[in-house]
């Protein structure tokens, strides 16, 4: 126990001499909230578009007035030929042109249904889509303001409502990704790191020589990771619900008990990854692209598993993120009990068992 | 095994594949004795020295150290055993004393203990001022010497030093050996290598590997009778040109 | 005109300029020479060659090498210098076992062939900067090193080569003596023994560490530390004899034996080091 504790007692004096990687450490799910949260948002607020009106009567410039009210679009140009469109879209910062032919406010009166011609700049297709989301939007509610002014028989409304998530919040999607992220990189790299790092300098070494049992060395290093984990997910935990109100809506010891064990799944993947290799920087290197990587791209928090293809989808149930992320997510937001991440609690504790099985066997390997 | 002998090995090997590091080896070390182990590079010394700390298991042969098998009794050896490394072994950015204070803990040394020792090799290698200065402030020869006190921390049976004074300076370098000649006289065996053929003058017995086998040791008066030379410097060329491996 | 003349180069690192690498060296080497740079780890020796080799800005000063500016042509210097850098990796990318299997092959062979390759990337170098070449090499193989860089020497290549051990000095045809930044004499290795400004006695007896601590204990000599078999004893010039073998015989001292000695390069660099 003694040796245990003048061990934990070094990792630490190593992570507060070096200010500035505990910084990093402690800062980056900060940044990460706030880039998520204020700068890399899906939501566009105040996309330039023009118009071409070629019909200019009441009807028009009413539903125009709506588009100019909405805090999504500037109206930044009023065109006058449909030769002008293109270069328009070239010259400028355009996102869409709202074309009205000449006829609408005839037709919408006589015939009771008029065209609204929307044309999208679709190099950047989310932004294109999300815009003609909105704009269908305002037509339909200014559509439903005259069509209640007629007072017409039928009609029939669609309500939406967003469960779990009323307002439609990146936040809700990318806080759990942050986690699991912001926990690996920490747990899995920085371990892996440490420990190499004990190799290089042959350190490591002495120790093999000294009476201390090696997985005592290893243990040791992945302590202070665990508690400075810990203080991630709360950091974590609290900006997101104070901040960017993202409420947590199932049980808090829950959702620390399902990412204690993320992260014990993630301190012996470091612990694998130390064991298999002899530089600080393969270390790191294999740590952002077995690992990071995946997460990113496959755990389904930047894109969702269901469209992805079959052999990617098969892929990304060996990446831990992947399950931690459907656990927080339906702790956090669903607000949801033990009994529905039953089968995900499971896999990740097989994942930390396999993981530590194997690294322990590969620690074996080099004291022969 | 003799009274007072706390290395033994007969017909000790190692062999990688078809490469045989070290080919029965055989020979003893009395306590307190400062054993030279000489060898060109590549004669397989970290090899056979490795295996005697217990980093690696023989492929045949018979040791014991300290009076344990290297086999069956790996922890008791390691317990018994200090270690330097020709790579550096503290930690820069620990301080003086918070480095002596792990290696302490990891021989499971109690607090009283480590205090004291600390006290005394700070006093003793004159550091009290830089004992809370991060390591890494401190010059290289002076660590050195600190990296060899930590070695002997835990006040082991024997200490085995691999190039401990590759690179440092003439004055530093008679420090350390001074250090050495210290430690052997409280009974602490010395079992090291090294490059400087003077510094094989100073041991009380040589041991010259060529190509995995011991093929001289005695005491250094007696080698330099043996094969008609001045110095060790000339035993060793003309044992070790000799040498197939590395050719 | 010099091989590589230096004069008045300073260097430091760090922000705050904290740390001193070279202070205030000057020196010429001559054509063909096989020029040492002899001192401990630390004590600038790559710093120095790094800057002849254009891979390093000095603070201050100015060197040519074959005449070219080390700074304003770096392109021309580095088309007819070799460098072999010092402390190459002994740790191949190989798993333990192979690196065990195959160390003994690779090394002894690796430090001659990275030789002939510094000098074969460029068709005979005309100055060949040999940084650290032998550390950490046997004895055999050093000597063997050494022979070889006699032979390029025959070739009229010029040859910088730094190393701590000091008994290579003997091999240069001129050595600086480095530390701490600082040259402390610059001379072939002879004038330099020459120049040692004290006595030097070598003793010996059966019990060595006793002998070394009565000999610190000694407030009448200069210093005394072990040298091979012997102790040396480090003296003012003319010291007497009487008063040495009286004071070994005054520490009840058994069987020593007492003789003058030639100092070596070693106990120059010590006298030089401690002044």
């Amino acid at each position: 126990m003694r040796q245990f504790t003048s061990f934990i007692k070094k990792e630490f004096y190593h992570i507060f001499r070096d200010r500035r990687t505990l910084f990093i450490l402690l800062g980056m799910p900060v940044i990460q909230i706030v880039i998520f949260g204020f700068a890399l948002t899906n939501e566009v607020k105040n996309a330039k578009i023009a118009v071409l009106d070629q019909s200019k009567d009441v009807a028009s410039i009413a539903l125009l007035d709506e588009f100019n009210a909405s805090r999504y679009f500037d109206i930044e140009r009023n065109l006058t030929s449909y030769n002008e469109i293109e270069p328009a879209f070239k010259a400028g910062k355009l996102k869409m042109i709202i074309v009205i032919p000449s006829s609408f406010g005839e037709e919408l009166k006589h015939l009771n249904k008029a065209q609204v011609q929307l044309i999208a700049d679709a190099s950047d297709p989310n932004v294109a889509n999300t815009l003609t989301n909105y704009a269908s939007a305002i037509i339909m509610d200014y559509q439903a303001r005259i069509t209640q002014e007629r007072k017409l028989p039928y009609t029939i409304k669609a309500e939406f409502r967003m469960l779990y998530n009323p307002q439609m919040k990146g936040a809700y999607n990318f806080v759990p990704g942050v986690m699991a992220m912001v926990l690996l990189l920490v747990c899995t790299m920085m371990t892996a790191i440490t420990i190499v790092k004990e190799k290089e300098m042959g350190t490591m070494e002495i120790m093999l020589v000294s009476p201390v049992r090696p997985i005592l060395v290893v243990v040791a290093k992945a302590v202070p990771y665990l508690v400075l984990s810990i203080v991630n997910i709360i950091s974590i935990l609290l900006l997101s619900v104070y901040v960017l109100e993202v409420p947590i809506n199932g049980s808090i010891p829950l959702l620390m008990g399902v990412s204690i064990l993320f992260i014990l799944v993630s301190l012996a993947l470091g612990l694998l990854i130390s064991a298999a290799t002899d530089t600080q920087q393969t270390a790191m290197f294999i740590s952002l692209i077995a690992l990071f990587l995946p997460t990113v791209m496959l755990s389904g928090f930047m894109f969702p598993v269901e469209n992805m293809p079959f052999p990617l989808r098969t892929v990304s149930n060996i990446v831990p993120a992947k399950w931690y992320y459907f656990i927080v997510k339906s702790v956090m937001i669903k607000g949801l009990g033990f009994s529905s991440i039953i089968k995900e609690v499971a896999i990740l504790t097989g994942m930390l068992v396999f993981f530590l099985l194997m690294a322990v066997k590969k620690f074996k390997i080099r004291l022969a | 095994m003799t009274k007072g002998t706390v290395i033994q090995a007969e017909g000790l090997t190692k062999q990688f594949g078809d490469f045989i590091a070290v080919d029965h080896i055989s020979f003893e070390v009395k306590k307190g004795e400062i054993f030279g182990f000489l060898g060109a590079n590549g004669a397989g010394k970290t090899t056979a020295m490795r295996m005697l700390c217990g980093l690696s298991m023989p492929t045949s042969g018979k040791a014991t150290v300290a009076g344990f098998d290297v086999y069956k009794e790996n922890e008791a050896i390691k317990r018994s055993i200090g270690y330097m490394s020709q790579k550096f072994s503290l930690y820069e950015d620990l301080t003086v004393k918070e480095n002596m204070r792990f290696y302490g803990g990891i021989y499971g040394k109690s607090d009283a203990f480590i205090k004291q020792k600390t006290a005394f090799i700070l006093e003793h290698l004159k550091l009290e001022k830089e004992a809370n200065l991060l390591v890494k402030s401190l010059p290289l020869g002076w660590k050195q010497k600190l990296a060899f006190s930590v070695a002997v921390f835990h006040e082991p049976e024997i200490v085995f030093l691999d190039e401990p004074t590759g690179g440092v300076d003439p004055v530093t370098r008679r420090e350390f050996w001074s250090m050495i000649y210290e430690a052997a006289d409280q009974g602490t065996t010395v079992f090291v290598t090294t490059h400087y053929m003077d510094e094989a003058e100073y041991c009380n017995r040589v041991s010259i590997m060529v190509d995995g086998r011991i093929e001289a040791l005695d005491t250094t008066i007696a080698l330099k009778k043996k094969y008609e030379a001045d110095s060790m410097d000339e035993v060793f060329l003309k044992l070790a040109r000799g040498a197939k491996r590395g050719e | 005109m010099s091989a590589v003349s230096i004069s008045h180069i300073y260097k430091t690192y760090g922000k705050k300029k904290e740390v001193t690498a070279l202070t205030d060296i000057s020196f010429e080497v001559t054509k063909g020479e096989l020029f040492g740079i002899i001192g401990p780890d630390g004590a600038g020796k790559t710093s120095l060659f790094r800057i002849l080799t254009t891979l390093l800005l000095a603070d201050k000063g100015e060197a040519t090498v074959d005449g070219f500016d080390v700074v304003k042509d770096f392109k021309s210097i580095r088309k007819r210098v070799g460098y072999m850098p010092g402390k190459f990796s002994l740790y191949p990318d190989l798993t333990v076992e192979e690196n065990l299997n195959f160390f003994a092959t690779i090394f002894n062979t690796s430090i001659k062939e990275k030789l002939a390759l510094s000098c074969a990337l460029i068709h005979k170098p005309s100055v060949l900067f040999l940084d650290e070449p032998t550390t950490g090499v046997d004895a055999v193989s050093r000597k063997e090193f050494w022979g070889m860089l006699k032979s390029l020497k025959e070739q009229g290549i010029t040859i910088l080569v730094s190393t701590p051990y000091m008994d290579e000095a003997s091999m240069c045809d001129r050595v600086a003596l480095l530390q701490k930044g600082s040259i402390m004499a610059i001379d072939t290795p002879k004038a330099i023994v020459e120049a040692f400004a004290y006595d030097l006695w070598a003793v010996k007896a059966p019990a060595m560490l006793p002998l070394l601590r009565q000999l610190h204990q000694f407030d009448k000599i200069i210093r005394a530390y072990p040298s091979g078999v012997y102790h040396h004893v480090v003296v003012p010039k003319g010291f007497s004899e009487e008063i040495l073998k009286e004071f070994l015989v005054a520490s009840k001292i058994e069987g020593w034996e007492l003789h003058k000695q030639e100092p070596n390069i070693e106990d120059c660099f010590m006298s030089l080091m401690t002044e």
